[in-house]
């Protein structure tokens, strides 16, 4: 492929503009409608998620949540672009996309509530771990494609990394891995313009992160990421076409973390209330709404409908969080090895006397 | 990236007198590992590394082998020799020349249920890809409550004696060692070198696969293909009375010439042979020392920190009530690898371990 058809186009990728109206692109068409309003009610759940997980935080039943508000449309839109034997590589910012997997809210927050690392099966929902150092799951996503595609299955794979995750080294080993083995993975860098306090400038000096791709011969595309009929058409036809065999793409979604790093982080320290303004204004969700309700397909009663269910699942979801979680120390010892080791077994009883002493 | 021409000057250290003729002809034709027949009576362990990885790529269409330099060349050391052809490019290839991408691609080939045998082309060259094995490789059943098993194996050829230049000697094993979740294994003969991969290659856990380089090509009279105790067991080498000296890896040999010439000095050595580093057979391990009564931990990685001063703690811990003198530690001094025409000086020697067999304390017991 030449080099020209590898780079990313002069603007983001923009189907549905700030307003909610629709923009015509050269190559791709805005989903249907149904899909539009399946996104909508999976944004809207999405946030209220996010929202009943931050406050969750401040009751001391999380250790830590690293918000997702204002990345709704690339994490919900990129999800719901896969297919149901696709493959998942989430990072630690990505519990919206794990619930809009269909993954237990719950099972999603097992990590941040801190009883176990991970919660869900991957096995059962295709979803590796979330990924808590940067860039690490890059290259297993390339490993898991490329084996797929050694067997002739037609899965294609689905990894999510950030702005600054791009500066690292597996990054770089992933994307040209990927393009050497023209492994089916789709890279949805979610530029969220800040690294916990570093900005983008200081990041990277690319045209944009979607450029990076050219060098390794791969395609780099440049989405408006809170347009999430955007991030739906590219990220699907990235994952046919790496389905297809046509290697793997690089997806840039140009969006902003509204909220700190974590609740443990102070943005106030760093970045200006005017551009978290400027962004507020750019909302995923409430574009999406008006596109709905402008053309018909939502009216104030289905809105209404929407959150209530968003609400409902959010107050199920605090009582279940609510229970104190069934801790046994046990385990600890159980899955280090298939087989715990005469060693570890001598260690478990030494930590089960301690435990019976203490009882 | 080394030549391979530097690795295979220095004629290795022999177990017996039988295998020197032997393993200086091996060391000055270079290694012969294109051909493995199903039977064999004189085997190098880089045959016997090579046989074991063919006959796991024919038993088993999970199976996986790439790295750098692994498919046509056969790798740098002629490991992988005659694979890709054998197997094709789909089952044996080469791959970019990044560690930690070869380890990463690994777990998530592994994830989709395959095999990976991964080559890492020398020690030092490994740690690039340290966070994939320490962060994901090791901890991955653990995070997810076993559902993700990760059967993939990492060989490193590893310490010196060969007389490579620089980052071509380390004995990194302890690194290894000091992470849950991984297993960590190294034969000391061409046998074990078969069997124990077939083993690791077998096994639902990742292990590390330390081969002793300078041994690659030290024969051994065996038919191939061949089991040996199992992967997690130690072996008691050589039935000694006095003495225990345990040795892992390119060390078993050089045990093995040191009970040889202790005998002249008047004292009857046991050698174990630790072939698992992790986990550690504290079974075979106590009941020598229990039996000698002393023991010498002997290992070419630096002693300060090294796998040795485990050992040594355990078998204090454990043997404390049956020992005559301390349990002693030989290892390489506490420094970056030396340059090749020192490395003889780093490198425990028959001598020192016989020094040290020297310093426990005989006298006082026969006093």
């Amino acid at each position: 492929m030449s080099p020209g058809e590898l780079l990313p186009g002069s603007a983001p990728i923009q189907l549905v503009d700030q307003d909610g109206r629709r923009v015509a692109d050269p190559a791709y068409g805005c989903p249907d409608t149904g899909v539009l309003l399946d996104l909508y009610r999976s944004m809207v759940a999405g946030r209220r998620f996010d929202r009943q997980a931050t406050a969750l935080t401040r009751q001391g039943r999380l250790a830590v949540y690293p918000s997702s508000s204002g990345q709704e449309a690339c994490q919900v839109a990129a999800v719901r672009a896969m297919g149901e034997l696709d493959w998942l590589f989430p990072t630690y910012r990505e519990s919206v996309a794990l619930v809009t997997r269909g993954i237990d809210p719950v099972e999603v927050l097992t990590l941040l509530r801190g009883d176990w690392h991970c919660g869900y099966d991957p096995h059962a929902y295709r979803a590796a771990p979330q990924c808590t150092p940067l860039a690490t799951n890059t290259v297993h996503a390339v490993g898991l494609a490329d084996a797929a595609r050694r067997k002739g299955d037609q899965v294609a794979v689905l990894v999510f990394i950030g702005d600054g995750a791009t500066s690292e080294g597996d990054a770089h080993e992933a994307f040209n891995f990927a393009a050497v083995f023209a492994a089916p993975v789709v890279f949805v860098v979610q530029n969220n313009q800040w690294a916990i306090s570093v900005p983008l400038s200081k990041q990277s000096k690319a045209p944009t992160l979607a450029h990076k791709a050219v060098g390794y011969g791969m395609r780099g595309h440049h989405v408006d990421g809170n347009d999430a009929a955007a991030v739906y058409a590219v990220v699907r036809q990235a994952l046919d076409d790496a389905r297809a065999g046509g290697g793997p793409a690089l997806v840039e979604c140009l969006t902003y973390r509204m909220d700190a790093h974590t609740n443990a982080d102070d943005a106030g320290r760093y970045r200006d209330e005017a551009e978290v303004e400027l962004w507020r204004q750019r909302d995923p969700v409430e574009r999406l709404e008006r596109l709905l309700l402008a053309e018909g397909a939502l009216d104030e009663a289905a809105r209404e409908a929407v959150a209530a269910e968003a609400e409902e699942s959010a107050a199920a979801l605090r009582a279940r969080m609510n229970a104190e979680p069934e801790l046994t120390p046990g385990d600890l010892f159980e899955h280090v090895y298939a087989k715990p080791t005469a060693h570890l077994h001598r260690q478990a009883e030494l930590l089960a006397h301690e435990l019976s002493e203490e009882a | 990236m080394a030549a391979t021409t530097s690795v295979t000057k220095k004629a290795t250290t022999p177990a017996t007198k039988a295998t020197t003729k032997a393993a200086t002809k091996a060391a000055e034709t270079k290694a012969e590992a294109s051909v493995t027949p199903a039977v064999r009576t004189s085997v190098t362990m880089a045959q016997a590394l090579n046989a074991a990885l063919r006959d796991a790529l024919r038993d088993d269409p999970s199976v996986l082998v790439f790295g750098e330099d692994v498919g046509k060349l056969g790798g740098v050391f002629r490991i992988t020799d005659g694979l890709a052809a054998e197997f094709g490019d789909d089952r044996c290839f080469d791959t970019p020349l990044a560690e930690a991408g070869i380890v990463g691609t690994a777990i998530g080939m592994a994830m989709y249920g395959m095999r990976p045998v991964v080559e890492m082309q020398f020690d030092a060259f490994a740690y690039p890809a340290f966070e994939q094995v320490t962060s994901h490789l090791a901890k991955l059943r653990n995070r997810t409550r076993g559902r993700l098993g990760l059967p993939v194996v990492i060989r490193v050829p590893y310490g010196g004696g060969i007389g490579g230049v620089e980052h071509h000697s380390d004995s990194s094993e302890a690194y290894y060692t000091h992470t849950p979740g991984l297993k960590v294994v190294t034969p000391g003969t061409p046998a074990d070198a078969y069997s124990l991969l077939r083993d690791a290659i077998a096994d639902p856990d990742p292990v590390i696969f330390m081969e002793p380089k300078r041994r690659y090509w030290t024969k051994g009279d065996l038919d191939l293909p061949v089991r040996t105790e199992p992967m997690d067991r130690a072996v008691v080498r050589r039935p000694g009375t006095d003495v225990t000296l345990i040795a892992y890896g390119a060390m078993v040999a050089t045990a093995l010439e040191t009970a040889d010439a202790a005998r002249e000095e008047g004292w009857d050595v046991e050698v174990v042979d630790l072939r698992s580093l992790v986990p550690f057979d504290d079974e075979t391990v106590t009941a020598s020392v229990r039996r000698t009564g002393r023991a010498v931990v002997v290992h070419e990685a630096s002693t300060f920190g090294g796998y040795g001063a485990e050992v040594a703690a355990r078998v204090t811990e454990q043997c404390f009530h049956f020992l005559e003198a301390p349990v002693l530690r030989v290892g390489g001094f506490d420094i970056p690898y030396p340059p090749p025409k020192l490395e003889e000086h780093h490198l425990p020697s028959v001598d020192r371990i016989l020094d040290a067999v020297a310093r426990l304390q005989w006298e006082e017991a026969g006093a």
